[in-house]
């Protein structure tokens, strides 16, 4: 069949099909060249990627009404950009995910030294209790950091006539009033830091810190000079990965944030609420390019750890 | 690894900060929400912590008991599609040219790294009454002439709906079903399979009864990956169900929110982290006596 059907075809293409039909009859095991599974991938790939690069193309489409192609515009992007509100909530959401990168960096690195370098009683209960804010479900997550930020509100309210009511009035000022959002994003983003840095610091030869110590390194010159270098991959890739965790996050922020303090995705989530609009595509499209800019550089710096 | 005696100053430099975050904005919180399960409102704001189990009582009411019922139901059929489109992908990957491997699981990775909330709003795109699986079915009922024989087209009301809320659960969760499937049948040994279709096995006795087997592990850590985020989800239910796909997830977003019963919420919240934590017994019983919390 395959063959009579490549007679009809001009002598170039011929070549190819042929290429083609011959891979299909090759041995037992050569599931990869199998017509029915290339199809079912590329399905499963189309089912995967056509709504978000239909998201992203309708962002650039002259029509309101989002579904029929009326012409290339980029006036969405401008509708979006005069959008205070929204402009206002992607500035909390990246200020919130600077500095949780920050603070989860440095504590999730803190813990994977930890978990590598000692043996300490009770190891086994404290890596599980690390790997909890991974495993749980976030809407619990969210509840349980929304009591406990209400009853710490109802705390520091109490202070409202006392000496220290300038403590309130700290937290209205930016960047502190995103500081429950915050915290609550270095909670759930560290353990996956400490997971990452772990990992990175199995591959180092323990002998390099023995020989630095004997050599009469001290315990800071031993981190600074032999660790830190070997860590420094490991601690960008994590870095980068609580930092789109913290930028993706809904769930957990949408039950810590207050009216005031609305991040990016929690805006969206009003607006796609009321309906389906090409400035939302547009503001989408902004945030999944900053999210895979940020992924692929941390990609490229494990790829180049590795070689 | 030394023992922290040794060297109690850095042990401690290094264990007090992830322990301080962890206790006090972690399990803290949790426990307080542990504690709240058990009490009962007494004003607006307050709550009272009475030992009473009432909380945990009233979720087996029939009208939360048919809730739960429906979350696992469809966290059990969203699970189940992940798992049929997800092998054939997996293994499609591990057999295919050695070049082509790293660009196809970085295909299965990115749409993970996409923000949860605007995939579902891309999907709010394609299932809406004017949205593109309406419009493309339009077309073709154009194309057959049909508006002359059975009168203009219908759109099909694809969103608030049971379905789109399956739709939706495994197309968002449909990365975390490849990645473990395909760790596993990269690690098989294909000289199993050759040996099977020499002793005369035909392919499909062969995937039954050898490779099926033999990747169980990576089906189980697949399923277990997939169920949990499902039966937890509150997103997707919200946003492509509407009212008609309740799921627990929403019963408890609303306790805390419109219907403000804390402690209500809390057992929920308790109910579905236990059955999270069952969940992740069954793995790791069935990963065996191998280290437990690879992903």
């Amino acid at each position: 069949m395959a063959t009579e059907a490549a007679q009809a075809l001009p002598p170039s293409r011929r070549l190819s099909l042929q290429r083609w039909a011959s891979a299909v009859e090759q041995g037992p095991l050569d599931y990869g060249s199998r017509i029915w599974l290339k199809v079912l991938i590329g399905a499963v790939f189309v089912m995967l990627y056509a709504p978000i690069l239909a998201l992203i193309a309708f962002s650039f489409n002259d029509s309101r009404r989002n579904v029929v192609w009326q012409g290339f515009t980029t006036k969405y992007y401008l509708v979006a950009w005069e959008n205070q509100a929204l402009i206002a909530a992607m500035a909390n959401s990246l200020t919130i995910a600077l500095l949780c990168t920050l603070f989860a960096t440095v504590i999730g690195a803190a813990t994977a030294l930890l978990l590598w370098r000692f043996r300490f009683p009770f190891k086994a209960a404290f890596e599980g209790f690390m790997a909890l804010p991974i495993v749980i479900p976030e809407i619990c997550m969210g509840v349980a950091l929304l009591v406990f930020f209400a009853r710490v509100g109802r705390f520091t309210s109490s202070f409202e006539s006392g000496p220290i009511a300038w403590w309130n009035s700290l937290f209205t000022l930016s960047p502190l009033n995103l500081s429950a959002i915050t915290i609550s994003h270095i909670a759930f983003s560290f353990p996956f830091v400490a997971v990452v840095v772990r990992a990175r610091m199995t591959g180092f030869n323990r002998e390099l810190d023995e020989a630095s110590r004997d050599l009469g390194a001290s315990e800071w010159q031993t981190f600074r000079h032999i660790i830190l270098p070997f860590m420094r991959p490991g601690l960008i890739a994590g870095a980068l990965l609580a930092f789109t965790l913290s930028l993706d996050d809904f769930v957990i922020t949408f039950f810590t944030s207050g009216p005031e303090t609305v991040t990016f995705p929690v805006k969206v989530y009003s607006l796609v609420r009321r309906g389906v609009s090409p400035d939302i595509n547009a503001a989408s499209t902004v945030l999944i390019v900053i999210t895979l800019v940020a992924t692929i550089i941390a990609m490229r710096l494990q790829r180049s750890e590795r070689t | 690894m030394e023992s922290w005696k040794h060297n109690p100053r850095v042990f401690w430099i290094l264990a007090l900060p992830g322990s301080f975050w962890l206790l006090c904005f972690f399990l803290l919180p949790l426990a307080i929400i542990w504690a709240m399960s058990f009490g009962d409102k007494t004003s607006i704001t307050d709550v009272a912590i009475t030992g009473t189990l009432g909380n945990y009582l009233r979720a087996f009411d029939p009208v939360y008991l048919q809730i739960l019922w429906k979350s696992v139901w469809i966290s059990v059929l969203a699970t189940s599609l992940c798992l049929l489109a997800a092998y054939p992908v997996a293994f499609g990957i591990c057999f295919a040219p050695p070049r082509a491997k790293p660009l196809l699981l970085l295909l299965v990775i990115l749409p993970f790294w996409i923000n949860l909330l605007i995939r579902t709003y891309a999907l709010i795109a394609v299932f809406r009454t004017n949205g593109f699986v309406n419009y493309g079915l339009a077309f073709i009922y154009d194309l057959f002439g049909l508006t002359a024989l059975l009168g203009p087209f219908q759109p099909l009301q694809l969103l608030y709906n049971d379905f789109a809320v399956i739709a939706g659960l495994v197309y968002v969760y449909m990365p975390f079903m490849v990645l473990p499937l395909y760790a596993t049948i990269e690690r098989l040994d294909r000289s199993y399979l050759e040996a099977s279709l020499d002793l005369g096995a035909s392919q499909s006795r062969t995937f039954i009864s050898v490779t099926l087997p033999l990747t169980m592990p990576g089906i189980v850590s697949g399923i277990i990956l997939v169920f949990i985020p499902c039966l937890g989800s509150f997103l997707t239910p919200d946003l492509l169900g509407g009212a008609n796909a309740v799921m627990i997830g929403n019963v408890i977003e609303r306790q805390f929110k419109a219907a403000n019963d804390w402690p209500f919420g809390a057992a929920l919240s308790f109910l579905l982290m236990y059955a999270t934590f069952l969940a992740l017994a069954i793995r790791s019983l069935a990963a065996g006596r191998k280290s437990g919390m690879e992903l």
